[in-house]
């Protein structure tokens, strides 16, 4: 039972879905029971890795290369945890936040058919799943933008759909071509293999292009905005927290684990530098966002960015310590910002159904009706900053450093840029929400969605950021299958 | 034999090259799932000759299973697409 958590972890939520179609009356206690479960296997596949390593499940005995296989190391079981985490508060938060019956008994079945996509996608062994599983997450993404059923969110989700369906074609087209030069889709077995070769350098290609789509890395990210703006708050915080993260999981396990021999420093300055303008650029459109949401969505685009900055950095640093530094490192950022993200988007959500709007020049009194929740986004604020104790403090201390280190000082001065725009835009919305107004309200107005996003801000500021040196451990010794 | 399988290949890249560009180019919905599905039936081509092994042989399975799959990816999509742009076109007539 114990031992196979890691089909638990999809079979749950899976099951969780059918159930909320059939009897919608209990769809939201179907939905918190089965995540809460789904929950406690992430955290006995975390364990599992801790204790023994990482390690395969071969479904139904089938071996790899017929069957389907699921593999778990540190990289994805950490990622697996943050990511029902972040799904399980927001699934407490939604409970509360649709009032329209029609609605609610639309969002839970597709709500859990992401959950069951999000782990699937995290936990998947070789190249074919993860399109299958990145498909599956897309359309049930898509139709839970569009359930907003407004113009924007619907024209939104068209666009989503389509440049999604675009990326993940030409993903599709690097997968064959793969097959076609080695045979085999398993990513342990293609690691192993892979070379140099034209061919692998073309499917490389069309599967990071793919991939680039898919994490809406500038000049691609335009598609994001809208879509997680017009999206339903529970839904924008998975979006950004999650949806993103894992298309950007995808690539760095292809790009350290399975082609790192194509990797050229050539083209991972490139990636690196597309990142510095996604910082830049994200960050100054969301000091110019008139509402709230839209700003939260060109924030994710800067965040994402960041992640893609260290690129060149650990292609260019030596094997060793300061290597696995950049990438663990790498790793922290990429879950603080899926913890503060989700808080800001979920406490967005509130403020939106509190003030019926989230224009950011009329949301003055917020601070004084919605103590906890401006407490919320200020924390969240604290670790799109970069400010300590949060996590991401942690990170860009060691983005820094590695970039001293690997003699490419030029993206401090991007970084410190980029903090200084996280800082206007934070800023600028406390500002408007301590603006005067009489009424004062109570400190806590709703409390099933008021704390859960509480909690994943915390777990951004506090928690990531004095629990880090745990994650560097485990990453440091876990990541690798042993003789690979 | 060896020709005939290039000459597929170079079809399939062929396709795949003509939905992907109109794909970019185009912003109305309909030829934009259009292109989409011709791109896609490149990829499928592309796989389908991954499989041939030669008159002799039997085809290798692999291939056409994610062919099979890679499909029904496509039609479901392409019809939530047009779902979408129905209730969109609801949405413009109230």
């Amino acid at each position: 039972m114990m031992n196979d958590a890691i089909i638990w972890v999809i079979i749950i939520p899976l099951l969780g879905s059918l159930i909320s179609i059939s009897w919608s009356r209990y769809a939201s206690l179907t939905a918190i029971i089965s995540n809460l479960l789904a929950l406690a296997a992430s955290i006995v596949i975390v364990n599992q890795v801790y204790q023994s390593g990482p390690f395969i499940h071969e479904l139904g005995g089938w071996q790899a290369g017929l069957g389907i296989s699921l593999r778990a190391d540190a990289l994805s079981s950490v990622l697996l945890l943050m990511s029902m985490l972040v799904v399980s508060a927001a699934t407490f938060y939604a409970s509360s936040y649709f009032t329209d019956a029609v609605k609610r008994a639309r969002f839970w079945p597709l709500w859990l058919m992401l959950v069951v996509a999000l782990n699937a996608l995290l936990l998947s062994g070789d190249l074919f799943n993860l399109y299958v599983t990145l498909e599956l997450l897309s359309l049930s993404a898509v139709a839970l933008t569009a359930l907003s059923d407004s113009r924007a969110a619907l024209q939104a989700a068209i666009r989503y759909l389509s440049i999604g369906l675009l990326g993940s074609l030409v993903f599709l087209a690097g997968v064959a071509l793969v097959y076609m030069g080695y045979g085999t889709l398993d990513l342990l077995a293609l690691s192993n293999k892979i070379d140099a070769s034209p061919l692998s350098q073309v499917a490389f290609g069309l599967l990071t292009a793919g991939l680039l789509i898919k994490s809406a890395l500038f000049p691609l990210h335009f598609w994001l905005p809208s879509a997680h703006a017009s999206a339903p708050a529970p839904v924008s915080a998975a979006l950004s927290a999650l949806v993103v993260k894992v298309a950007v999981y995808i690539l760095l396990r292809l790009w350290m684990d399975v082609f790192d021999q194509v990797l050229t420093p050539l083209s991972a300055m490139l990636l690196g530098t597309l990142g510095a303008i996604a910082v830049i650029w994200g960050s100054w459109q969301a000091l110019q966002a008139q509402r709230l949401k839209l700003m939260a969505a060109y924030s994710t685009v800067a965040q994402i960015g960041y992640l893609f900055i260290f690129l060149p950095l650990i292609v260019a640093l030596p094997e060793g310590s300061l290597k696995d530094a950049a990438f663990t490192a790498l790793l922290l950022m990429a879950l603080t910002h899926g913890f503060a993200k989700s808080a800001f988007f979920l406490s967005a959500g509130v403020i939106q159904q509190y003030c019926g709007h989230d224009r950011i020049a009329e949301l003055a009194g917020t601070a004084r009706a919605l103590p906890l929740t401006t407490f919320v986004i200020a924390l969240s604020g604290v670790a799109l900053i970069g400010l300590p104790p949060s996590g991401s403090f942690l990170g860009k201390w060691y983005l820094v450093s590695s970039s001293f280190q690997a003699g490419q000082w030029w993206w401090v001065v991007v970084i410190a840029v980029g903090s200084i725009l996280a800082t206007a835009y934070v800023f600028r919305i406390l500002g408007y929400a301590f603006g005067p107004r009489e009424s004062v309200g109570r400190v806590l107005n709703g409390g099933r969605k008021e704390i859960p996003a509480l909690i994943l801000a915390l777990f951004a500021t506090l928690i990531l950021g004095f629990g880090s040196a745990g994650l560097w451990d485990f990453v440091s010794q876990h990541r690798y299958f042993p003789g690979s | 034999m060896i020709s005939e399988q290039l000459l597929y290949s170079l079809a399939g890249i062929g396709l795949f090259g003509i939905g992907l560009r109109a794909t970019l180019l185009h912003h109305m919905l309909i030829p934009r799932l259009l292109a989409l599905n011709v791109c896609g039936a490149g990829v499928f081509l592309i796989f389908i000759t991954i499989a041939y092994a030669g008159a002799e042989s039997r085809p290798d399975a692999v291939p056409h299973a994610l062919v099979l799959t890679g499909i029904v990816v496509a039609v479901s999509a392409t019809a939530m697409s047009l779902a979408l742009g129905r209730r969109l076109e609801a949405l413009n007539d109230e």
